[in-house]
């Protein structure tokens, strides 16, 4: 994918301006309440959250360990493991794979690690046609878009966007059909899909989860499209990322308990499927190779560090669901894959903060993604930590960094402050005493554009209490 | 009820001070009328838009002046939850691992409290005697909600508020789009925020918006002007001190009488 993070500015305006996109981020999907009935129909829901941050914590400090472990039983159920640095080598590794059995079909899963490495056009150069076979992953292929959030990757999308998609793109069906209801769309989408699972080659899937104690890799869904994924190809391939990893089946429910909660508001998401291993003789069906591509790209170096908690993200969504600043721009203006304040945390680890400087600025620091966070990501703190980062590497912006040393000079000397404020509190007052306000003011424009600038009520607090006192 | 005397120091907060001291004075009538003796070192700021900017040097020389300001006061009271959820939250932050001003700055975070909260869960105040005649609605600062655990303080103290009703506000606890430098670093993106807040605002019908932060409250106040939405926009310091009988925020003050 095009990072365009760097213009963030400018993908931020054009989002606000978009209104069929504004009408779909207004209308939602409804996860911010839903999640919030979820959290109060469980009274234990904060304890399992501590338990999961716990879970999480506790993996990523024995990281090695675990995924030892993991690989053993991987190995061990007739599985193939493979370790992927780069996203190069991931690419590489899944293509080889694929032309081991002359692919030249792929079915996909939903996976943002997909995404993240950009293997859909990876494997379009070399011959293969990937199908994205989860709905909105698919709408958003058809389109040549990238997703525009972590589980609802077409929630930009309304209804009427799709039918004309739709139309544009399945041309052998009858011109006259009825795409009007949702439901027609969906099953549109479901019988142009069946035949894909059936002809497919490979299925390639992500992970929410890789579990060391059996080896098993565990996708969650409410489709169902990732089991005929998986299934039908003779090859499955999961690719997943270190943090994916559990210890145990045990950790692994208490995980489960809070992710389906915190993206959706389901006690449960539909479909959570384990693969262990390829297909084992009494199995009646199944894949005949089972490949897990690990990859690191980046997170290794996480780890033990300012950002290992972004580790513990299990990608639920919930913080991009809360967020104002999301709900008013929708994903794709972050111009990355990992959008929301998750991706602002993220995204500099794994493309440059000189890149990627904005995401953890356009931040309000309301802190309710933290809130509502299933792991206890301390979010806004860790967008603090990037922009000291940028300031210490002299990123931020001139106007922004002259702008901070030109106040902080007064901040520092409390009684020429005093004096410099009571003078420009006057001024202020004077001019805009008989209005109340400003409508317009020189080097506020960034605030008066949009809106008007009290006038102060005259002298500073300090200055009158200082007068009253004495 | 405090034993009469206590020591408070007022961190008026930067905006208070410039833009708006009647909200200064109207915290300072709600402690002195509870018994408290208040003082108003000088001061300048608490350095959260250096700490939230990535200037952590800047922000911990102001984090210390702050605190060698106002240490030697029984409690610190803050008209704001922001500039409170900065001492008390981010101080001991700050000092994390420094073994001198850690342990100071967490003191001193201990007994740093915002207004409403100061006059509730500390002095045990739960009705001033006070009128506000008209329905007023309640937004919660981000900082006030989830820093400093402010939500039901303000609301108890306004139910007792003769002639006051309270009309709550649909999806209070979602952000106003200030964000102190937010607002101008990122300002059509603030503004498609505050919009949606101030249209939340006229909605619920009420003639007055109330908040324990300046800043919130400016930015909104703006955006419903601009709007042409008359609604009267004041800190709740006002409205519990009674002293809400001047201009309120950005609204122009009285035309003198001829001499």
């Amino acid at each position: 994918m095009t990072l365009t993070s760097p213009q963030f500015k400018d993908n931020a305006r054009a989002a606000l301006a978009d209104a069929q996109l504004q009408r779909a981020l207004s209308k939602g999907l409804g996860f911010v309440e839903r999640r919030r009935l979820a959290a109060e129909r469980l009274p234990e829901f904060e304890a399992l959250r501590d338990g999961a941050r716990d879970i999480k914590n506790h993996t990523l400090a024995h990281l090695d360990l675990y995924l030892e472990a993991y690989e053993a039983r991987v190995i061990a159920a007739g599985g193939q493991l493979h370790f992927a640095v780069t996203a190069e080598e991931a690419r590489a590794i899944v293509v080889d794979i694929c032309r081991k059995v002359c692919a030249k079909t792929v079915t996909k899963g939903k996976t943002m690690i997909a995404e993240e490495i950009g293997l859909n056009d990876f494997l379009e150069q070399n011959g293969i046609q990937p199908v994205e076979t989860d709905l909105g992953e698919y709408l958003i292929q058809i389109r040549h878009e990238m997703p525009s959030h972590i589980i609802a990757p077409a929630i930009h999308l309304n209804k009427d966007q799709v039918e004309a998609d739709f139309r544009r793109v399945h041309s052998h069906l009858p011109k006259d059909r009825n795409l009007a209801e949702p439901q027609t769309l969906l099953t549109e989408a479901r019988g142009v899909l069946r035949e894909r699972f059936l002809s497919a080659d490979v299925g390639i899937t992500g992970a929410n989860f890789l579990v060391a104690e059996t080896g098993t890799s565990i996708i969650v869904t409410n489709e169902g499209n990732g089991d005929l994924t998986q299934t039908l190809p003779k090859i499955h391939i999961v690719l997943a990322t270190i943090e994916k990893l559990v210890p145990t089946l045990e950790d692994v429910s208490t995980l489960l308990r809070v992710l389906a909660r915190s993206a959706t508001g389901q006690d449960m998401s539909v479909y959570t499927t384990l693969s262990t291993g390829p297909r084992r003789p009494d199995d009646p069906d199944g894949p005949s190779e089972y490949h897990v591509v690990i990859l690191d790209n980046g997170r290794s170096s996480m780890l033990g560090g300012g950002f290992a908690e972004m580790l513990r993200c299990i990608r639920c969504g919930a913080c991009m669901n809360y967020c104002p600043v999301f709900n008013a721009i929708g994903g794709h203006a972050y111009g990355s894959v990992y959008p929301g304040p998750m991706g602002a945390v993220l995204t500099p680890a794994l493309v440059g903060i000189d890149k990627a400087g904005h995401l953890p600025n356009a931040s309000m620091f309301c802190g309710r993604c933290e809130e509502v966070c299933p792991v206890r990501i301390p979010l806004p703190r860790m967008m603090r930590a990037w922009r000291e980062r940028e300031f210490e590497r002299h990123l931020s912006p001139a106007t922004v960094r002259s702008g901070l040393k030109f106040w902080s000079f007064f901040a520092k000397r409390p009684a020429l402050y005093g004096l410099v404020t009571a003078l420009a509190s006057r001024l202020l007052w004077l001019f805009g005493r008989s209005a109340g306000r400003f409508r317009r003011l020189p080097f506020a424009g960034g605030w008066t554009r949009h809106r008007d600038f009290p006038a102060p009520q005259g002298a500073t607090f300090q200055a009158q209490w200082r007068r009253r006192r004495n | 009820m405090a034993q009469p005397g206590k020591r408070v120091g007022l961190l008026v907060t930067c905006l208070v001070d410039l833009i708006r001291p009647a909200v200064g004075f109207a915290a300072v009538k709600l402690l002195e009328d509870a018994g408290c003796t208040v003082e108003a070192p000088r001061q300048s700021c608490c350095g959260q838009p250096a700490f939230n900017s990535g200037d952590r040097a800047s922000a911990r020389a102001l984090a210390e002046q702050v605190i060698a300001t106002f240490e030697c006061y029984d409690y610190v009271v803050v008209p704001s939850g922001s500039c409170g959820g900065q001492v008390r939250v981010h101080y001991p932050e700050l000092f994390h691992g420094d073994p001198n001003w850690h342990p100071r700055a967490a003191r001193f975070a201990a007994k740093t409290y915002e207004l409403t909260s100061f006059l509730t869960d500390v002095l045990g105040i739960n009705k001033i005697n006070a009128r506000y005649a008209g329905t007023a609605t309640y937004h919660d600062s981000c900082s006030s909600l989830r820093e400093m655990g402010v939500r039901a303080q303000p609301r108890r103290l306004l139910a007792g508020i003769e002639g006051l009703t309270l009309a709550e506000l649909p999806d209070a606890d979602v952000c106003c789009g200030f964000g102190g430098t937010f607002c101008v670093k990122y300002p059509d993106i603030s503004n498609a925020i505050v919009s949606k807040k101030a249209e939340a605002v006229a909605a619920t019908g009420a003639g007055t918006l109330l908040a324990g932060d300046l800043g919130c409250l400016m930015n909104i106040a703006g955006k419903l002007q601009r709007l042409g939405r008359r609604v009267t926009v004041r800190h709740v310091a006002e409205v519990l001190a009674g002293m809400a009988d001047g201009p309120a925020i950005g609204e122009p003050e009285p035309k003198r009488a001829a001499p």
